[in-house]
């Protein structure tokens, strides 16, 4: 059973991001949004967090990261930039989803 | 017009978008600013991400007010605080902040920065010598 997992907070203030890579398991997604694409940016505790996870897909919402500045050459390798498209067919995909608020 | 002059400031530790917090902030301390006060901003934590240049909300229906920073210098705001440790734990360097400078009247109107790089314990100096702190 696949789960997409969500995050909508910063790492840095919230705990949200840290329990969900504790609770993503293999073949499982995790969607970062708002806030939660600032887990994307590379050179942070919670990358090094994110790239050393196997097995787990993760995305970030590009409307958010644009929003805030985040260019995609400051972005953690293997992190898919996705739309609000693509975002919908996400949910879609996986059995559940679960939003870390 | 006011005859004491206080040392106010205005700390900022909130990310940008996610929140009101950020740009009440930024409203509050340009109705300050018609006070003749003496203003500072910090920005600490997540408030760090306020200042990072780029910004570009055409996607996510909001306003971008990060180009409302580059007015604080004609409201005589001039002092920009940012605290180094926040910056580098969000892997981000004074590079990745919007240029923001004002013209000191003092020094034949020659242009300055007004983002002044702070480690953590200078900044709780300065934040010791404040007579008012605004918390956002």
């Amino acid at each position: 059973m696949s789960i997409l997992h969500t995050v909508n907070k910063s790492p840095f203030e919230k705990s949200s991001l840290n329990s969900c890579l504790g609770y993503a398991r293999e073949g499982s997604s995790v969607l970062l949004y708002e806030d939660g694409v600032y887990g994307a940016i590379k050179g942070t505790a919670i990358a090094d967090k994110i790239s050393g996870l196997s097995g787990v897909k993760i995305y970030a919402l590009g409307p958010d990261l644009k929003a805030r500045g985040v260019s995609p050459e400051k972005i953690v390798d293997g992190i898919e930039v996705v739309d609000y498209a693509a975002f919908v067919s996400l949910a879609a995909e996986n059995d559940k989803v679960q939003a870390w608020v | 017009m006011s005859e004491i002059i206080k040392k106010f400031m205005y700390i900022n530790r909130r990310a940008p978008y996610g929140t009101i917090y950020a740009w009440e902030a930024l409203e509050v301390v340009l109705i300050g600013a018609a006070f003749d006060q003496d203003v500072s901003l910090a920005f600490i934590d997540d408030g760090v991400y306020q200042l990072v240049k780029g910004q570009d909300t055409s996607e996510v229906d909001m306003k971008n007010f990060s180009p409302t920073y580059q007015a604080l210098g004609d409201y005589d705001v001039t002092k920009l605080y940012v605290e180094k440790e926040s910056l580098e734990e969000r892997g981000l360097t004074l590079d990745d902040l919007m240029p923001l400078t004002y013209e000191d009247e003092d020094d034949d109107w020659a242009e300055k920065d007004s983002i002044k790089l702070m480690s953590r314990s200078e900044l709780a100096a300065i934040m010791d010598e404040q007579d008012i702190l605004f918390s956002f």
